[in-house]
């Protein structure tokens, strides 16, 4: 395979390899998008809707526009030369399609109303906070019964066999229904925006976790040819999905830097991450699962809403997983779209799996509990062999085997099933496992490697590093090829002047970036093998292109060592070359006929342990397994940290995350960070990662898949299966709160 | 925010003197958020951080004083407090994160205001904003039918529902601590019961100070001998969090008997709640499981939950039950 023809592979293909933007970003000198800075850069300031629906009756900018040091203030009134994107028709795919300030109407709480720019930050906001704004304000609709009203069409889809008469049939059933909340991304890094015209051409720094679909959807919002478009994201404090489409900061920092002709601050606060850069909208699931007493599998229903907001037709697909987690002959999702007043949800991490998942694999623990039978057990009765949705086979499935070396892992022999009565230490433990699964493939991709006569390998791909370590991989594969060590390896990412790369997103990047980078240094070493043949003064004048080889940096003849060849610097000055550079591109694999044979998925399951203090109703969670067959994993450093970021967020979105609405307003009334609750470092269990890494050549000649999602799916529902073990109580509406557990009857450990 | 006026206070005359055109700043961990989100805009800030009120000295009488500008830290980690005041340390330690305590100190722990998030809404009591009593007298209370989760349900009244948020005050209320102020009408002290005010029909009105009244020390009277003191919180998340219920106790058992208690209930009251009915249903009786749980049922008794709130009566419950237990292990 492919890793076999990089003679440095065994060196840093696989192994941990440190970041290398590591000391960049711990000594402070990465620049983030709002780090940037211009001579001349004025500062923006949105003005949000306080209420969340209803119409702009009336909007006075005179005392805003009369303060001191305000340049422009923006609104419906006024704003010119922003263009509508139709999303699915056009290309790029935009958050929120309606056009900042297109018309009076309030459709959420916090939606921009207005745009103020002064010299100053501080001006902007004194100059925000003298808008006068006076509403016709309707009562927006923000139900969490997203049930309740709804009067739409279901979409069915992945029928097979008759469901409903399977499980009229079946001899157990279970019929439940769970809820997600609403959760809101919150990465380190706030949203924002600098922009920077030149005469027609825009630069816009941005947080954007895939550069080139933000210069398409730019381009069209604000009416210039692509071209004249340059976005540029070098460093990204994480994104969990948030961060994958352009938000209207964007364009109206570039409106405002256009009309003014200077350049544009314009940051999101935590505040306003609540409202207008998206969030894991609310689900609905009902999950009805029919089974013969001996655990088989009869029947899957898969009933969910889920929520979005009034324009924009964003849905959460629940029921991605359900068709092929399980060997089940009869089976149905269908899918509910409601409308409620809130901003545009945006995928976040594992988008549908990991809310999908919560319900699928709390029902199978509740049909274990039914049927006296073992959760490990009935999920191994029931694994499938064939993905049972598209009728076709799993390129790679280990499912089986993360489950049975988790099991192991966790001593999972010595569990009691009985609810309470599992003690250590003057608590009640439980125990509760859950499978996760996330798609692969292989997505399009281009890169451009070059040997300098410095002797460095520089890689370039405009796509970015959003935290997960891709400009280590990219090194990763220049060593391995090349055999050059890191620090002259020179990576550059995150600017759309680069060679087009992929959007950071759906667990595709590394899969992506491999091939495109491994074929672009070795047509750079081909070709400066062929030089080597030709330039006069090369040692190797004459010789036949095949019977050389570079290694360990250097030109040599097949056969001899390394240190008997010449430095591929030398030779590059020797033929008076500039550098020497090779394009390399990845093909997407559903153009590929040999993977669209096969479906292409990663597995794994979570074992969760928690603890239980009835005296004082606090549950803890103490322990993590999670076991992930994810192809060959290239870092194990950056995939471990992967894995164990999305079980923390896991963790987070069992116990502790939810935004919350006010009914009568429609604002998220816990929009900060002391009041909207993320897992801290005190909340960590035992944190335990495990790869099977067994490579997956259909997805790449590397066999690696993605990781950066699939590892927050299943952590709820292991975390709030184990929840019943030790409490009794059940919980299908997440969080899981004080309150719920306040329901235990364990009243003693 | 608005513009305002700075001062630096380089003596108490001269703090005092400033005090009342202005607002004390001393950590700025709750002034400044709330100026950032325009809850309070004074027209000038007092900087009392270079008073001479940052020790901790031991009284002739076997006390303890605490400087106002004490920070949070410090005094958790002091010595005497530790040892003889455990519950105090405990508590601080309870509350925020290492940063946060840092740079908060006594004065303005004990001045800290509430987290309800209505109130913290910069349009709050404006029109068109959310009704807020002690924002605006008079715009009404949204709390009240919003979302009230976090809110007290002992000490409410008709017109606010607000929690007081402090862990260290709660220590103080059940250590009996003396607050002692300065201000233009000269010094005076106020016992710690007194110092914050139930809202009542003007929850505007926090607590005891008069207008530009500045707190020097805080007085904790001798350790009672014999005695031990324990502080719970309970809360969502382990860490970083403010509590939903907690719990400080001062007890002394002899002969398996409790001669001497003191119960303080934090994230459930519109003050720092001392309970008196608890203490009585403690005092003179046998420390066992049934007492503490009539103590902590005594407790709550007057208790009104909200819609989203009613689960804090159970946990306050079981939160008193804890901390009685561990006083008594
Ligand atoms: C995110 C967050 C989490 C927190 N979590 C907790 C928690 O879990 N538990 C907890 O108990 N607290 C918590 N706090 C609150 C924190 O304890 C208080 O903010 C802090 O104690 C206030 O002290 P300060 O010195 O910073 O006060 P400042 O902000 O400086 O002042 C607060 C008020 O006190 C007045 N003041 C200050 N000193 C004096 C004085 N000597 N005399 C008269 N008036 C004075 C000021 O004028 C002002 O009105 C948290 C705060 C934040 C921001
Ligand atoms: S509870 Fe008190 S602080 Fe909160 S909104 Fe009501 S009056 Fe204001």
């Amino acid at each position: 395979m492919a890793i076999d023809t990089l003679p440095h592979a065994n060196e840093v293909i696989g192994t941990i390899v440190p970041r290398i933007d590591g000391p960049l970003k711990t000594t402070g000198t990465a620049r983030y998008a709002v780090d940037h800075d211009f001579p001349g850069l004025v500062h923006a300031v949105a003005v949000q809707s306080t209420i969340g629906k209803g119409r702009i009756r009336s909007l006075d900018t005179s005392a805003a526009e009369a303060a001191p040091g305000v340049l422009l203030v923006l609104h419906h009134g006024n704003l010119h030369g922003v263009y509508r994107l139709f999303p699915h028709v056009q290309e790029g795919t935009i958050s929120e399609a309606r056009p900042p300030f297109d018309d009076d109407k309030i459709y959420y709480w916090g939606q921009y109303i207005a745009l103020v720019v002064a010299e100053t930050l501080e001006q902007a906001r004194a100059g925000a906070a003298a808008i006068r704004v006076e509403y016709d304000a309707e009562t927006p609709d923000v139900r969490t019964d997203l049930g309740e009203g709804f009067t739409g069409q279901r979409e069915s889809s992945w029928l097979r066999g008759d469901p409903d008469k399977a499980l009229a049939s079946a001899p157990v059933v279970i019929d439940e229904t769970y809820s997600t909340p609403l959760e809101t991304h919150n990465p380190m890094e706030m949203h924002g925006t600098v922009a920077v015209w030149q005469g027609n051409h825009a630069t816009l720094y941005e947080c954007s976790q895939g550069v080139v679909n933000h210069r398409m959807v730019m381009a069209q919002v604000l009416g210039i040819p692509v071209e004249n478009v340059r976005v540029v994201s070098r460093f990204i404090g994480s994104g969990f999905g948030g961060k994958l489409f352009p938000w209207p900061q964007s364009t109206l920092a570039a409106v405002a830097a256009r009309q003014l002709n200077r350049p544009v601050k314009l940051s999101v606060d935590r505040r306003m991450m609540f409202t207008g850069v998206g969030h894991r909208p609310r689900t609905q699931q009902r999950i009805r699962l029919g089974a013969t007493p001996d655990g088989k599998l009869t029947a899957i229903r898969h009933d969910f809403y889920t929520e979005t907001s009034i324009n924009d037709d964003f849905v959460e697909h629940c029921g991605e997983q359900t068709p092929f987690l399980y060997s089940c002959p009869n089976l149905e999702v269908t899918t509910a779209l409601v409308r409620r007043n809130v901003g545009a949800p945006a995928p976040m991490r594992g988008p549908g799996a990991v809310p999908g998942l919560f319900a699928l694999e709390s029902a199978m623990d509740e049909l274990a509990i039914k049927l006296n039978m073992d959760p490990l057990e009935l999920r191994i009765k029931n694994d499938a062999q064939r993905d049972e949705g598209t009728n076709k086979p799993f390129s790679s499935r280990h499912l089986k085997e993360c489950y049975l070396t988790g099991a192991e892992k966790m001593g999972w022999k010595q569990r009691t099933p009985q609810v309470g009565s599992m003690k250590r230490d003057g608590k009640v433990i439980g125990w509760g496992l859950a499978g996760a699964s996330w798609a692969a493939a292989r997505i399009p991709c281009t890169a451009t490697a070059e040997l300098t006569p410095n002797g460095r390998v520089a890689i370039r791909c405009a796509t970015q590093d959003i935290g997960t370590g891709t400009y280590t991989i990219f090194a990763q594969v220049m060593q391995a090829r090349t055999g050059v060590p890191m620090d002259r390896i020179d990576v550059f990412l995150g600017d759309t002047s680069l060679p087009e790369g992929p959007t950071s997103g759906g667990s595709m990047t590394t899969s992506a970036v491999l091939p495109a980078a491994t074929s672009a240094i070795n047509q750079a070493i081909d070709r400066l093998i062929r030089i080597a043949t030709l330039a006069s003064g090369s040692p190797f004048k004459g010789a036949k292109p095949d019977s050389l080889a570079l290694t360990a940096g250097r030109v040599h003849s097949k056969g001899q060592p390394a240190e008997s060849g010449v430095a591929f610097e030398d030779l590059i000055r020797m033929a008076n070359l500039s550098g020497v550079t090779g394009e390399g591109k990845t093909n997407p694999s559903w153009e590929d006929p040999k993977a669209r044979e096969y479906s292409l998925h990663s597995f794994g399951a979570h074992f969760a342990e928690v603890e239980w203090e009835p005296e004082i109703a606090r549950i803890r969670v103490s322990r993590i397994f999670s076991i992930f067959d994810c192809g060959r994993i290239i870092n194990k450093g950056a995939g471990a940290n992967q894995i164990l970021g999305a079980a923390v967020m896991g963790v987070g979105m069992a116990l502790f995350e939810e935004t919350v609405h006010d009914a009568r307003t429609g604002q998220p009334i816990n929009g900060s960070f002391a009041d909207y609750l993320v897992t801290t470092c005190a909340d960590l269990p035992d944190l335990d990662v495990t790869f099977l890494d067994y490579p997956d050549y259909i997805v790449n000649e590397y066999g690696a898949r993605g990781i950066g999602e699939i590892g927050m799916a299943g952590v709820a529902p292991a975390i709030t299966s184990a929840v019943y073990h030790a409490t009794g109580v059940r919980v299908r509406d997440l969080p899981v709160r004080i309150e719920d557990l306040l329901q235990s009857k364990i009243l003693e450990a | 925010m608005q513009t305002f006026q700075y001062v630096k206070a380089s003596g108490i005359e001269k703090a005092l003197a400033s005090g009342g055109s202005g607002k004390f700043i001393a950590g700025g961990t709750t002034l400044v958020d709330l100026m950032k989100l325009s809850v309070e805009s004074p027209s000038a800030l007092v900087d009392i951080n270079p008073l001479p009120l940052n020790k901790i000295e031991r009284l002739p009488n076997g006390g303890l004083r605490i400087g106002a500008m004490v920070r949070n830290s410090d005094l958790a980690w002091n010595v005497d407090v530790q040892k003889s005041y455990a519950v105090l340390s405990q508590a601080l330690l309870s509350g925020a994160s290492p940063q946060l305590r840092n740079m908060a100190t006594t004065g303005g722990n004990l001045m800290q205001r509430t987290r309800c998030a209505y109130f913290r809404e910069p349009s709050a009591g404006t029109p068109g904003g959310y009704g807020c009593n002690k924002r605006i007298p008079g715009t009404g209370c949204a709390a009240m039918d919003g979302f009230n989760r976090m809110h007290a349900v002992l000490g409410t009244s008709d017109h606010c529902i607000a929690t007081h948020p402090s862990d260290m005050c709660v220590a103080m209320a059940a250590l009996e601590a003396v607050i002692h102020v300065e201000g233009p009408k000269g010094k005076r002290t106020i016992a710690f019961e007194e110092f914050h005010k139930l809202p009542g029909d003007t929850p505007q009105i926090e607590n005891a100070l008069e207008p530009g009244e500045l707190i020097t020390h805080v007085d904790l009277p001798k350790p009672v001998e014999g005695a031990r003191s324990v502080y719970v919180k309970l809360r969502d998340r382990a860490s970083y969090e403010f509590a939903l219920a907690s719990s400080a106790v001062v007890l002394r058992v002899e002969g398996g008997h409790i001669r001497y208690a003191r119960v303080a209930l934090g994230g459930v009251g519109t003050k720092p709640w001392r309970s008196h009915e608890a203490e009585h249903a403690l005092t003179g009786k046998p420390a066992d499981a049934h007492t503490f749980r009539t103590a902590a049922e005594a407790a709550l008794a007057q208790a009104k939950p909200r819609q989203d709130n009613g689960f804090k009566v159970e946990l306050a419950k079981r939160c008193i039950v804890r901390s009685l237990k561990l006083a008594t292990a």
